[in-house]
């Protein structure tokens, strides 16, 4: 079973659709007990990332999160979800779930004019050879929309990176879980692809 | 880098596809359904519906139209139209909408963009706003008026600071809809998208008046819109979504090329 992590963090049936159209049955799934039974899972988010965490531990998804890493079980986060892979997000100074080395940074509001947040389609620099990543170009284009980025501190996890003012990472990773800044669930066909990928992905690189 | 927007907008009634001229005269053109699908396919980067039904006890066929189009179009789905409350917004969410559109309602209770905000993220909510050009004078220093219901109600609302409040209160987008242009096909309000767009700092989605290929690329151009919103153009056949993509690419645009 695949299971979509529901914990109040945004539009999860977007995602839901998206895995129907590649052939993935995924599920919502706001238990924690049935989190650790999951073959797959996929942790989205939208939304601030303090009342997010909040959302999340307070139904106890964070430790079964952990154990489902732990057991190499295949894990994709995506926009919010791929940032509380870091240890520290400053929206909201927020501790995260620390699974990578590093922080997320807001985007810098000095400069007026940038807009914020980074709303739209942006090709990526460049792209790793990941599974999840196959058939992936780095011109290809993926819809974003966020405020912030992850930065982490050992360049080896970043899988993609992308550019807005500044580069930052547009996908990282290690082992048996990955995460994309973007959505791919609104990305359509390059990101429905991103999606048939991990739903064939045994969770190693 | 990012990429410059081409959005359409399907303006639906009671379920079926509409397009107005200055705000009156609507009438039928199609399923939205099926527009939605062939845009998509053919590159579109976002779509909006603008649910023009007159009758509430008829509005929720519009989540049914959502519902049916989200199920098969992969890009950001955004929902405009007699939106009064956080729950009506909730509904259209789980519908599939992505980007709530607020509009006549937050004029009249502005509060209702900084509910929306707290409950579905700012970067989800899009303060839509109607558009008359005046007189400067000292209740219009921009000389710009919004309007409501649909272009039938003036506000004596500056358009420049009803902008402001708007991104103050937590709207992540604008929509800049100029009813002068609207429906006209002579080209986009570039003085007022362009001042809109400079004033704040959340993307500008520029609507009403394109006509031609190139009055796109001046409103993202001379205009500083970061997207383009078509109606007509595309509906009707006389061009096509990929097409207006090459042509603005072709003049040095960055817009998404591969789908």
């Amino acid at each position: 079973m695949t299971a979509i992590i529901d914990y109040e963090a945004g539009n999860l049936a977007s995602v839901q659709r998206a895995c129907k159209e590649v052939g993935l049955d995924a599920r919502l799934c706001a238990d924690p007990d049935a989190l650790r039974k999951a073959s797959r899972v996929i942790f989205p988010g939208v939304g601030a990332a303090g009342s997010a965490m909040a959302s999340l531990c307070k139904h106890g998804l964070d430790e079964a999160l952990h154990e489902v890493i732990r057991n190499g079980v295949p894990v994709l986060g995506i926009c919010l979800g791929m940032q509380f892979f870091l240890d520290h997000s400053a929206e909201q100074d927020t501790p995260t779930l620390g699974l990578i080395a590093g922080t997320v940074e807001r985007f810098d509001f000095a400069n007026a004019s940038l807009k914020v947040p980074h709303m739209g389609w942006n090709n990526l620099l460049d792209c790793a050879a990941h599974p999840v990543l196959a058939d992936i170009q780095a011109e290809d284009e993926f819809y974003f929309v966020h405020s912030y980025y992850a930065d982490p501190e050992d360049s080896a996890m970043v899988l993609a990176r992308a550019e807005y003012e500044r580069t930052f990472a547009a996908a990282i990773g290690r082992d048996n879980f990955i995460g994309t800044q973007f959505h791919p669930e609104k990305s359509g066909r390059v990101g429905l692809r991103l999606i048939a990928n991990f739903a064939q992905w045994e969770g190693s690189c | 880098m990012l990429s410059q927007r081409l959005i359409a907008c399907l303006d639906v009634r009671d379920g079926q596809l509409a397009k107005s001229i200055k705000f009156v005269d609507t009438k039928d053109i199609g399923d939205p359904v099926e527009k939605a699908r062939e845009y998509y396919l053919d590159g579109l980067d976002e779509l909006v519906f603008y649910d023009i039904t007159a009758s509430s006890d008829k509005r929720n066929i519009m989540l049914d139209v959502v519902s049916a189009v989200a199920e098969q179009v992969f890009i950001p789905l955004s929902v405009g139209g007699g939106i009064r409350s956080v729950s009506d917004a909730t509904d259209l969410r789980l519908a599939g909408a992505e980007k709530i559109n607020v509009n006549s309602a937050a004029v009249q209770r502005p509060d209702l963009i900084d509910e929306c905000a707290a409950s579905i993220g700012n970067q989800n909510v899009v303060l839509s706003m109607d558009i008359r050009r005046g007189m400067p004078s000292t209740e219009l220093p921009s000389g710009y008026e919004i309007v409501i219901n649909g272009g039938r109600t003036p506000t004596q609302i500056d358009a420049l600071a009803w902008a402001l409040e708007g991104e103050k209160r937590g709207a992540g987008e604008l929509v800049v809809n100029s009813i002068d242009a609207d429906g006209t096909q002579i080209g986009y309000e570039l003085v007022l998208t362009a001042m809109l767009s400079t004033a704040v700092r959340i993307p500008v989605i520029a609507s009403g008046g394109a006509g031609k290929p190139e009055h796109l690329y001046d409103v993202l151009t001379a205009g500083k819109a970061d997207a383009a919103l078509v109606a007509s153009m595309v509906h009707y056949g006389t061009y096509k979504v990929s097409e207006l993509k090459h042509y603005l690419c072709e003049r040095g645009l960055k817009m998404r090329q591969s789908w």
